[in-house]
């Protein structure tokens, strides 16, 4: 019953990891890059809820509705005034000026937040449970954690498959030049869906400050939480990336359940040995 | 006309420099006699960056291998170091050369794994086989697992005789490391190979077609990296006399400002990373009281120069002044002087 404890914690994790991981697919897929503050970006969106909710008074999960629209700016102007100039051919400049970003956030987090680290406190609703048998119960707050996770993954697909801003990103994804002859400002397309991406981001923010704690060095270990369920899922997959996100919070709460310093170790040898057999993912995306 | 023309790789500038270089060399070599202890370890330290930097722009500036998980190999040749001679007992400098070669052999299954990941992948992937030796390295309890361990003085004292004795051997090593990883990286690109990777880099599809074992090739550069990068790893921590697995392995000090270094200096040059290196000193020298500003400014400045001048110092010199220091590419030049052609190919 430990066991099955431990996995079942497991999957609700892999909901918050899924949500790192959708970010990050989003802007993959549109417009080939590969944001590696993405992580430090999650990381100020908690920060971002801890000034709101203390300087407001709000919930945390309520405090969503001024981060999310917030970062979602923040994201559309990093991407019009900084990140598309260094989109081309050359593989050097987006990923270096992401990298120099990752350094400016973690250490302005630190220059303004100090490093010592922060919780978020959302009520009771941290401590509730469901009980499901004597031994067994789900916390409240991981399962609708991982509610979040899977209706927002839906939301996307509905967003890229049904709506003419998902039609704009997989034209603009299909063919940067062709879709400028049809009207589409391809920059602009671009500013969009880094903005939607820095709004899933807001997301795990919240979640992740309300989970446990924080403090600003802890981005890359989450860019790299995400960009492992990207790759155990299936790159192109948003799906996919929900079950790469499981598969590596099983991976890791098995890992813990054996001994504590194998808990990360064990979610990258899961990644590693997922690069090894299948190295294109669980669920790729189905080539046309 | 035939005569009047002839194929060359050296330019006047570059036979000039080349003279300064190895004056540069001959004072560096004598340092002992002109310089102080607290010197010697600051120049200890830019030889090593200088390495490391060297070999990061192999992989990324000239093999389009863009990683941010070398800090692997800084961290497997430091604890190779210190496994090799508290365990094995041999002596730091044959330990040294040794971790290279583990480095090297290290790189071949990592290479198996990461190639697997295109692009900008591949630079995250490189830093998820960072952080699996970082967290194997605090498995090893024989090297005090998460909190590290120091080298026992009976292995310090028995290096040289008496303490200058061996400062000046730290040092010696430091230049001679330098000197081979940056011979290795000019002979390397100079060799068919470098010529297989300028085709790579210009257009990889068309040069498969025409023959270019693309793989092999970028698995030669790989374990290149892997051998320079953890011999710099074992001198960077022969010189700490001290070791953890979060020093180690750390991204900032082993990536992050190796990366800043090439790109100030310039990537895909072979001077780049040396101007760099120099520059980032004398702003550490200058700013690094101001802690994590001080770092802020290094990330704008790094962002600033990919955006404005992505080729760097030595880059904006080349292009400026037609400065060719450490020349690649063969040219043709006309036997008359003053009238030198451009090069075959813009390097780009």
């Amino acid at each position: 019953m430990d066991w099955l404890n431990s996995i079942l914690q497991g999957v609700l994790v892999g909901g918050l990891y899924a949500m790192f991981a959708a970010g990050l697919s989003l802007i993959f897929g549109v417009m080939r890059l590969v944001n590696i503050a993405h992580g430090d970006l999650v990381v100020m969106a908690a920060y971002l809820a801890l000034v709101v909710t203390q300087a407001l008074g709000m919930g945390p999960l309520a405090s969503l509705l001024i981060i999310a629209p917030l970062m979602a700016v923040i994201g559309y102007g990093l991407q019009r005034w900084l990140l598309n100039r260094t989109l081309g051919d050359d593989l050097l400049p987006p990923l270096l000026v992401t990298f120099g970003l990752s350094v400016i956030i973690q250490n302005g987090l630190l220059e303004i937040f100090s490093p010592d680290s922060r919780k978020l406190q959302a009520g009771a609703i941290e401590t509730a449970t469901i009980p499901i048998t004597p031994d067994l119960s789900i916390g409240v707050l991981p399962l609708v954690q991982f509610l979040v996770a899977v209706a927002m993954i839906g939301a996307l697909q509905a967003l890229f498959y049904r709506t003419a801003w998902g039609r704009a990103f997989r034209a603009t994804s299909d063919d940067q030049s062709t879709v400028q002859l049809v009207g589409v400002d391809n920059r602009h397309v671009f500013g969009l869906a880094m903005g939607l991406s820095l709004a899933v981001i807001s997301v795990a923010g919240v979640f992740l400050a309300v989970r446990s704690n924080f403090d600003p060095s802890m981005g890359p270990a989450r860019l790299i939480f995400g960009f492992e369920a990207v790759i155990i899922g299936g790159l192109g997959n948003l799906w996919g990336t929900l079950a790469g996100g499981v598969v590596l919070g099983v991976a890791q709460a098995i890992g813990a359940k054996i001994d504590p310093g194998w808990q990360l170790l064990a979610g990258h040898l899961a990644f590693l040995i997922v690069l090894a057999v299948r190295p294109e993912g669980f669920f790729p995306k189905v080539q046309a | 006309m035939s005569g009047a023309f002839t194929i060359t790789r050296g330019t006047r500038v570059s036979r000039i420099l080349a003279v300064g270089a190895f004056a540069a060399l001959a004072a560096l070599a004598c340092a002992p006699l002109w310089a102080q202890a607290s010197s010697l370890n600051l120049l200890t330290q830019i030889f090593a960056y200088v390495a490391l930097a060297t070999m990061w722009n192999l992989l990324a500036g000239f093999s389009g291998l863009v990683s941010v998980g070398q800090q692997a190999y800084v961290g497997i040749g430091g604890y190779a170091l210190f496994a090799l001679t508290i365990v094995g007992g041999l002596h730091p400098l044959v330990a040294l050369v040794a971790a290279g070669v583990i480095g090297g052999l290290i790189a071949i299954p990592v290479a198996g794994l990461l190639f697997r990941l295109r692009g900008a992948y591949f630079a995250i992937g490189s830093w998820v086989v960072a952080e699996v030796f970082r967290l194997l390295a605090s498995q090893i309890s024989s090297l005090g697992g998460g909190s590290g361990t120091s080298l026992p003085a009976r292995i310090v004292t028995g290096m040289a005789d008496g303490r200058q004795a061996r400062e000046f051997m730290i040092y010696w090593t430091g230049l001679a490391l330098v000197m081979v990883v940056l011979g290795l990286t000019i002979l390397l690109l100079r060799s068919r190979w470098g010529l297989a990777l300028r085709a790579i880099h210009h257009n990889e599809l068309a040069a498969r077609s025409n023959g270019v074992e693309v793989t092999r090739i970028k698995l030669l550069v790989y374990v290149v990296a892997g051998f320079g990068t953890a011999m710099a790893g074992a001198l960077i921590f022969l010189q700490k006399l001290r070791i953890s697995p979060d020093a180690a392995f750390s991204v900032n000090d082993w990536t992050a400002f190796v990366i800043f270094m090439a790109v100030i200096g310039g990537v895909g040059r072979i001077e780049g990373p040396i101007i760099g290196a120099i520059l980032f000193f004398f702003l550490r020298q200058a700013l690094s009281d101001l802690g994590s500003v001080y770092l802020m400014m290094l990330g704008l400045v790094a962002i600033v120069i990919m955006l404005r001048a992505p080729r760097g110092v030595a880059g904006w010199v080349a292009d400026r002044f037609g400065f060719e220091p450490v020349p690649l590419e063969r040219r043709l030049a006309s036997s008359k002087p003053n009238i030198e052609s451009k090069p075959e190919s813009a390097h780009v």
